[in-house]
């Protein structure tokens, strides 16, 4: 069990590090790196806080602390997931009105300029 | 360019990707068929010639930034066709597969039903294409999916040969399903209480190119439809009842 609370230690250490440095080198916009940073700090508080694990464990009939663990990720990552698909769909929506936008105007424009010669 | 005159105006829209062997062969196809009507093909940034093979044939061209799917390029079509006044647009693939000399009859019958939507259908009148196992069956079963939510049977709901009024252009433009819209945009329009009608049409053999849809994306297309469909459903339902429509 311990060995697990300290790759998923330095997992959430890595992750905290990749996403400072992608902010950074401007690979990810800030607002979108929060939830990734929340997400790590959590798991990594987590990780160092047996007692809490053993507590949450108990409360809801874990039968195994490690299965916590795994469960509170995987929860926390799905909901992620979940809400970056959301954001996609709005950029892709969002996309696609424009390049229409974009190709109708320059429609509108080959016309005047057409109207003009 | 492309205008709007008189109170019938139609326009032509032709979406097509990667079409270079058949684009032209389609434009004066409507051209030979449907003389003066104006022809709007939207290129959905082909990596080919269709924009040139397009606008050599005599075609006004609408050119996408970048490729958008099938809904996405279609819509372009509408929202123009809607900014510049048209009454009536009628879509036709860009791969020949759609017979040009269909097209009077899909605009009479747009025209004398007052229908907001008219379909060049290959199974109306017990025509029976040759289409493989899994596109036959996925056509079928959106028959049946669909039969309780038009009330009326629809032969061909899959087909992209299309006729939409000015009231149609006006909910397309701002609502249109962005991939695989045939069948999505049945319902986005009965749930508005439009109405559809369906007129033989006859399904030509592709040549050139190759379609798209395999027998693992069929599945995938039925799956996404099955869902866009029963979104749509539950998405009015709501608002008709917010509304105080429903029963």
């Amino acid at each position: 069990m311990q060995s697990l609370l300290n790759v998923t230690t330095v997992l959430s250490v890595l992750l905290i590090v990749l996403v400072l440095l992608s902010v950074r080198r401007a690979h990810i916009r800030v607002e979108y790196s929060l939830s990734w940073l929340f997400a790590a700090g959590g798991m990594l508080v987590l990780s160092r806080a047996r007692p809490v694990l053993d507590y949450v464990t108990r409360r809801f009939g874990i039968p195994d602390t490690p299965l916590t663990l795994f469960l509170i990720a995987g929860s926390v990552f799905l909901i992620m997931f979940f809400r970056f698909s959301v954001i996609i769909s709005h950029l892709r929506d969002d996309n696609i009105a424009l390049a229409q936008r974009v190709a109708i105007l320059e429609y509108h424009i080959q016309s005047i300029r057409a109207h003009e010669e | 360019m492309i205008r709007a005159i008189g109170p019938d105006s139609l326009l032509i829209i032709v979406p097509a990707w990667n079409e270079e062997g058949a684009i032209a062969g389609v434009v004066r196809a409507i051209h030979r068929h449907v003389p003066g009507a104006p022809v709007l093909v939207i290129d959905d940034s082909s990596k080919d010639a269709t924009l040139e093979r397009a606008r050599e044939a005599g075609a006004a061209v609408l050119p996408l930034p970048h490729h958008l799917g099938l809904g996405g390029c279609v819509q372009a079509g509408y929202k123009l066709a809607y900014e510049l006044g048209f009454q009536y647009v009628i879509r036709v693939d860009g791969d020949g597969q759609h017979d040009a000399c269909d097209i009077p009859r899909v605009f009479e019958r747009l025209k004398e039903s007052g229908c907001e939507m008219v379909i060049g259908s290959r199974f109306v009148n017990g025509g029976h294409p040759h289409t493989d196992a899994v596109r036959g069956l996925g056509i079928r079963f959106f028959r049946w999916v669909l039969r309780p939510i038009l009330g009326k049977p629809v032969h061909d709901p899959t087909s992209g040969f299309v006729g939409v009024n000015r009231a149609a252009l006006d909910v397309f433009s701002r609502s249109f399903p962005l991939e695989y819209p045939e069948i999505e945009a049945l319902v986005v329009l009965q749930r508005r209480r439009f109405r559809f009608e369906e007129v033989p049409c006859k399904m030509l053999p592709r040549t050139t190119g190759h379609s798209s849809i395999t027998a693992v994306k069929s599945l995938y297309y039925i799956a996404h439809v099955l869902l866009g469909v029963f979104v749509n459903v539950l998405k009015y339902e709501r608002r008709r009842r917010k509304s105080g429509l429903g029963g």
